[in-house]
């Protein structure tokens, strides 16, 4: 998808002016957030788990050619085929080019996150082939011409109302013309209309959450049931997956996969996780005829090696930003591209350049929540700090933040100075009032409060002042 | 092709600084993946054999599935009473299986069975299942000829028979019995792990059962 992340300010400001999407928005703190807790209290290995998840997938880059070139003699073992694609634009081609080996004129779809990556729905759609997206968020979203604003769930920013004038406008030429209420019924009438074209689809295209390397199988975790569909129906399974998803042993699979579901979702396992290996073997009654897995690199192997290799371990549960502030303020379609959220903000810039992106890891308040929760540790705060530190040295900091930190370090290298100013400050913003500890507008910070109250300096001076006069008391 | 090939795998080595893996490094990932090292144990999934069946049926109803404990015998019974009990029809299409060919159906007068794949249509189907899952409460199907996996996703209601004798402890067990049966590098061609109905959160965070498997799952726990 065409990346908007330059825009990051403007989409912030749009976000923000957003009551459906303020009001979505309010409901993650209470939902994700909350579940994820309390699956993590039901087991009492989690945080073990959490550090061999990190272990294993550390264990997995260091060593990444030797379990892909497994993964690959595997699958070519079992009657697959294997597809590498070292840029986007190579693994639209190769997909365009099985769909049209085969005549397809529908794709189904699961979830892929990678396939929004590669803009593969606008490639196949001018091509004639038509991608029908099944998951019902993504169906949802695609419908409305909108990108995911989520990973795991990409229309977490749609309220139910919005999802009903949705289904009423694209619905009523399939003959439903009555506007549904109940989310019941909403899903209902999704299964309904999708079900069909999942009947009718030549080619079923899905993401991978884990290759195996020992057994040649791609891993698959969803909830609905489409992804499966998606793989037994057509006569054609396409899976898509960065080269990062490949790791050695199911027993490996089985650590990551009690840490996935209780941090994505705060379930105790996903309704189906799916291991497919090759295609229909002799005397099974359904499956596909032909197996084939795309192999993306897309960037990710120039970043092993560097300062940032340790977003490779992201398994995209979406925990980092169902726990962020920021993304809890502004939803993901501020982010302007496909990953949002903290693990968005570290792995925009590589992918489309820190020119583009530039401001997104400056999108971050450091409170570390989303480290805190991350299964496999990514320190994502001190990634984003190096995205800082890169955007200074290559001077697209704006003008005003440069000015504003050399100003700020002169002062700060000054103690003298330092402390007769912020004395001077204090007693200035001590004269707008402290009733409640806050402001809700200040001359000069309009940017800032507009949004938010700023706070007010606490009683009893500076913190040098505080200090000082606390040391003297016995 | 084989350029992008290299092109990736050459990519990788240049930024892990080194060549092909040789000597001890390649022992060492060759033996790990022989000899695959085991997670952090779950206290969870290490219960005695005893306490594995009500392990599995307490996750199980947990993640929204209902069960049924019975005996061999009382098998077709209770899937009929089943379907009386929820109001569905007595139309089902049922696994090829030797299992599940093991019980008597032709004592349910009322049922009617069609043997083979799923249909868009099926409303009710019957499968096994090669192995159940107590630290989660899941069902493990592995495909094959007595087994379609559109089974396992189409119709909207899906009754399973599991037997007690294959309820095992945690994952790392299943992946020891699918070894013994298929072969270490011979997985079938799909493995579904599934853990009660189908669901979605994808309307305001709001768990909906049925997106598109099955909205109801009734398994039915056999005593050998």
């Amino acid at each position: 998808m065409q990346s908007t992340a330059h825009a990051f300010k403007d989409n912030v400001g749009t976000a923000l002016a957003d009551p459906n999407l303020q009001d979505s928005l309010s409901k993650l703190k209470v939902g994700f957030s909350e579940r994820r807790r309390q699956a993590a209290e039901r087991l009492p290995e989690f945080e073990a788990l959490r550090d061999r998840a990190r272990d294993i997938k550390n264990h997995t880059l260091a060593n990444l050619d030797f379990y892909l070139e497994e993964f690959e003699r595997k699958v070519i073992a079992l009657g697959g085929h294997v597809h590498w694609a070292p840029t986007a634009a190579d693994a639209r081609r190769i997909i365009a080019d099985l769909c049209r080996s085969v005549g397809a004129r529908t794709v189904a779809k699961s979830k892929s996150m990678v396939a929004e990556e590669i803009a593969l729905n606008e490639h196949l759609e001018e091509l004639g082939i038509a991608p029908i997206e099944t998951d019902l968020g993504e169906y949802i979203i695609q419908l409305r011409h909108e990108p995911p604003s989520h990973i795991i769930a990409p229309a977490v920013h749609l309220t139910k109302d919005q999802v009903a004038d949705t289904f009423l406008e694209h619905h009523r030429k399939l003959g439903f013309d009555k506007r549904l209420t109940e989310r019941n019924d909403l899903v209902a009438e999704a299964r309904y209309v999708l079900r069909q074209k999942f009947l009718d689809a030549d080619v079923g295209l899905t993401g991978a959450n884990f290759l195996v390397a020992e057994t040649g199988s791609s891993m698959l975790v969803t909830n609905e049931g489409n992804a499966d569909l998606s793989n037994t129906l057509p006569k054609m399974h396409i899976v898509l997956a960065s080269i990062e998803k490949v790791i050695p042993t199911l027993e490996d699979a089985a650590v990551l996969l009690r840490v996935l579901a209780r941090s994505a979702t705060g379930q105790e396992s996903s309704a189906y996780t799916t291991l497919n290996t090759g295609p229909k073997r002799p005397g099974d009654l359904d499956g596909p005829e032909q197996y084939h897995v795309v192999l993306l690199d897309n960037g990710r192997s120039g970043v092993l090696g560097t300062e940032m290799q340790e977003i490779l371990r992201c398994i995209r549960c979406g925990a980092c930003m169902n726990h962020c502030p920021v993304y809890g303020a502004v939803g993901g379609h501020a982010y302007g591209w496909v990953y949002p959220g903290p693990m968005g903000a570290v792995l925009t810039p590589q992918l489309v350049g820190v020119e583009e992106a530039s401001n997104l890891p400056n999108a971050s308040t450091f409170c570390g929540r989303c480290e805190s929760v991350c299964p496999v540790r990514i320190p994502l705060p001190k990634l984003m700090r190096h995205w800082r530190e890169r955007e200074f040295e290559r001077h697209l900091t704006p003008r005003a933040v440069r000015q504003g930190l050399a100003l700020w370090s002169f002062v700060a290298r000054r103690p003298g100075l330092y402390r007769s100013l912020t004395a001077i400050a204090n007693r200035v913003l001590s004269l707008f009032g402290r009733a409640d500890g806050r402001y809700r507008s200040l001359p000069l910070a309009g940017g800032w409060t507009r949004f938010r109250d700023f706070p007010a300096p606490p009683a009893g001076g500076t913190f040098h002042t505080q200090w000082k006069a606390a040391r003297k008391r016995p | 092709m084989s350029t992008d090939r290299s092109q990736i795998l050459n990519g990788i080595r240049r930024s892990l600084r080194r060549g092909e893996l040789a000597g001890d490094g390649l022992k060492d990932v060759q033996s790990r993946l022989a000899q695959p090292p085991r997670g952090p144990a779950v206290a969870r999934a290490q219960v005695a054999p005893a306490d594995k069946v009500a392990l599995f049926c307490q996750w199980a109803e947990f993640n929204n599935a209902t069960v049924a404990r019975v005996g061999a015998a009382d098998v077709p019974d209770e899937v009929t009473a089943f379907l009386a009990r929820n109001n569905l029809p007595a139309n089902v299409a049922m696994a090829p299986s030797p299992l599940l060919e093991g019980y008597d159906w032709s004592s349910q007068k009322m049922l009617s069975i069609r043997r083979g794949r799923g249909e868009g249509s099926d409303q009710v189907s019957i499968t096994g299942a090669f192995a159940g899952i107590a630290e989660t409460g899941t069902l493990v199907m592995a495909s094959g000829p007595d087994h379609p996996v559109s089974l396992n996703l189409l119709p909207d209601t899906h009754v399973v028979v599991l037997r007690e004798t294959d309820i095992v402890g945690g994952y790392e067990d299943v992946w020891v019995r699918l070894r013994e049966r298929y072969g270490k590098d011979r997985m079938p061609r799909t493995v579904n792990t599934i853990t009660g109905p189908s669901r979605t959160g994808d309307i305001e965070q709001t768990i909906e059962l049925g997106a598109h498997g099955p909205r109801r799952m009734h398994i039915l726990v056999v005593r050998e």
